[in-house]
């Protein structure tokens, strides 16, 4: 553990040299990372937030002085090897499909008393303001490492998601005629100098959707996939998505049976 | 009567259009069974406190319904009847000049920001809208940070050469490009007013001026 954390603090400084030269010079930033990724293979600054998820995720808080430990997300209370991977999934006990991130908010509601509105209010962290949704996510997704993306959507309830997460990616609108396909819809594309994987094949979702949670080096902070999708909304220029809402669910029901098969290796580092 | 005989016409498209479910490709398409209700959660995923005009960027005009029902790749006869239909919405300068500064249509063609909205990183509010052509394509070989959605347009008018039909095609591409190629990737950048038709032309000699960074090296 304590090497580990060293291996981190290590990358946090090839961050902060990475960062200056990336500003510099856009067309280097490419070569740059496939280094920097090589070097951090094993010093991801996200195992910081994945430990600080594995204390939170076993610490008794809330006006109900309890822990996670009971959650459920999916596999039985508190089994989380391999959960994250098989999420979105539908949940008999609120009769919803639900992703990660809103079923942990249902945890820290029902099994620790919090309100939603108070837990989900720093749902992402800004410089200064950490968030404890992004550590649980962080540690929960971890526990998936190496175990492949299964999200058949066989319940009807998951199948109608999957058919509107479909729908969303392809609908446009807003000034600049953008759907998620436009963007993620065709192989090999870039925008800019950044690859998009298409999204809509076994292969993109999977290289795509394995990797997340993820480490954003142009952020300094870890993503959650909420926060992903949210942000391409936002680049789409549409108006501002609901957190937890069920487009957003939807989408990853979408993404996740595409990439289904593929092996998990998070938490991931990106741009 | 000539209005009347284009609507008939216009009908007269989309009919086969729905008898006929077969892309170019031939590739059946089904429409999402779900669509209504997909439309009803979509729309309902927004935050409350989005303003009435933001909101509004949700309304989808009859190409982009279309569009997003055909997986972009709707049938022959949908097709015609979604260019036609743009081809009709071009507008052009009060002094007819298609070419305008290649210098202006630079930077517009390299700027990138402005439209974003919501409440965690949106543009400033008077951010000038860019038309980020080299988000998707190749322009002066000087610029190696270029996308790839796109086709390469460097030595556009050294190749096409600058006659006023080219002028023209470029001028109605950059105003409404689903009229040339429905449910192509490329934004109507003209009829959003996203730019304005000065602003176009001065794409325009960006793409055709010899002295074009765009046609030289
Ligand atoms: C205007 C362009 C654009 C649009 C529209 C867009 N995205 Fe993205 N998307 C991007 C960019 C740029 C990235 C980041 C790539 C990078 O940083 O390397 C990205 C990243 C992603 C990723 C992570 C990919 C990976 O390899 O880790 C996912 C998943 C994603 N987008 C899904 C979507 C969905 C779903 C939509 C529609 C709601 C959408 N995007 C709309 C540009 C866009
Ligand atoms: C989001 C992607 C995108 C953006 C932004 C974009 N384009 Fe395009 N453009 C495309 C695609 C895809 C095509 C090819 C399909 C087609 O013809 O519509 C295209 C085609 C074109 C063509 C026709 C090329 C030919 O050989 O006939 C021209 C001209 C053009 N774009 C100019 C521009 C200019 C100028 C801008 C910026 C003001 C721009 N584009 C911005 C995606 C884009």
């Amino acid at each position: 553990m304590i090497q580990r954390f060293i291996r981190t603090l290590v990358g946090a400084a090839v961050v902060a040299a990475f960062a200056g030269s990336a500003a510099a010079q856009d067309s280097k930033v490419a070569d740059e990372l496939a280094k920097y990724r090589e070097a951090l293979a094993d010093g991801n600054p996200a195992d910081l937030l994945e430990v600080k998820g594995a204390a939170l995720w076993a610490e008794k808080r809330g006006p109900k002085n309890a822990s996670l430990e009971q959650c459920d997300f999916g596999l039985g209370p508190g089994k989380l090897d391999g959960a994250y991977a098989q999420l979105p999934r539908y949940f008999k006990d609120t009769g919803k499909v639900m992703d990660v991130e809103s079923r942990l908010v249902h945890c820290m509601v029902t099994l620790q008393g919090f309100k939603q509105e108070d837990v989900t209010k720093q749902w992402f962290s800004k410089p200064g303001t950490e968030s404890d949704i992004e550590a649980l996510v962080t540690f929960i997704g971890a526990k998936s490492n190496g175990m492949p993306i299964n999200v058949p959507a066989t319940h009807p309830e998951e199948k109608k998601m999957y058919q509107i997460g479909e729908y969303v990616f392809y609908r446009r609108s807003g000034p600049q005629d953008f759907s998620c396909a436009i963007c993620h819809g065709q192989d090999g594309k870039r925008i800019r100098l950044q690859e998009l994987g298409n999204l809509t094949t076994k292969e993109g979702a999977g290289t795509a959707m394995k990797t997340w949670p993820s480490y954003r080096v142009s952020q300094g902070a870890v993503w959650t996939m909420e926060r992903r999708l949210i942000d391409c909304m936002r680049q789409a220029r549409f108006p501002e998505p609901k957190y937890l809402s069920d487009s957003i669910i939807a989408l990853q029901v979408y993404l996740q049976k595409n990439a289904t098969g593929t092996v998990m290796e998070t938490p991931g580092i990106k741009r | 009567m000539k209005k009347l005989m284009f609507a008939a016409l216009c009908a007269a498209l989309a009919q086969t259009a729905l008898a006929q479910e077969r892309t170019p490709s031939g590739k059946a398409v089904a429409k999402n069974p779900v669509s209504a209700e997909a439309e009803q959660v979509f729309r309902n995923s927004f935050r409350p406190d989005n303003p009435k005009y933001w909101m509004s960027r949700l309304e989808q005009d009859d190409a982009m319904k279309l569009c997003g029902q055909y997986k972009d790749n709707p049938p022959a006869a949908v097709r015609q009847k979604i260019e036609l239909a743009q081809k009709a919405t071009i507008r052009y300068p009060v002094d007819g000049k298609l070419m305008g500064k290649w210098q202006e249509g630079e930077k517009i063609a390299a700027h990138g920001r402005g439209g974003h909205i919501g409440f965690i990183q949106p543009d400033a509010p008077m951010t000038p809208r860019g038309g980020n052509c080299y988000a998707c394509h190749q322009l002066a070989a000087k610029e190696v940070a270029y996308g790839t959605i796109g086709p390469s347009l460097h030595h556009f008018g050294k190749l096409r050469g600058n006659s006023d039909d080219i002028v023209k095609y470029a001028y109605d591409k950059i105003y409404n490009s689903n009229a040339f190629n429905a449910c192509t990737n490329m934004p109507r950048f003209g009829l959003h007013n996203w730019l304005t038709p000065e602003e176009i032309t001065h794409v325009v000699a960006f793409l055709m001026d010899p002295e074009s960074p765009v046609n030289k090296d």
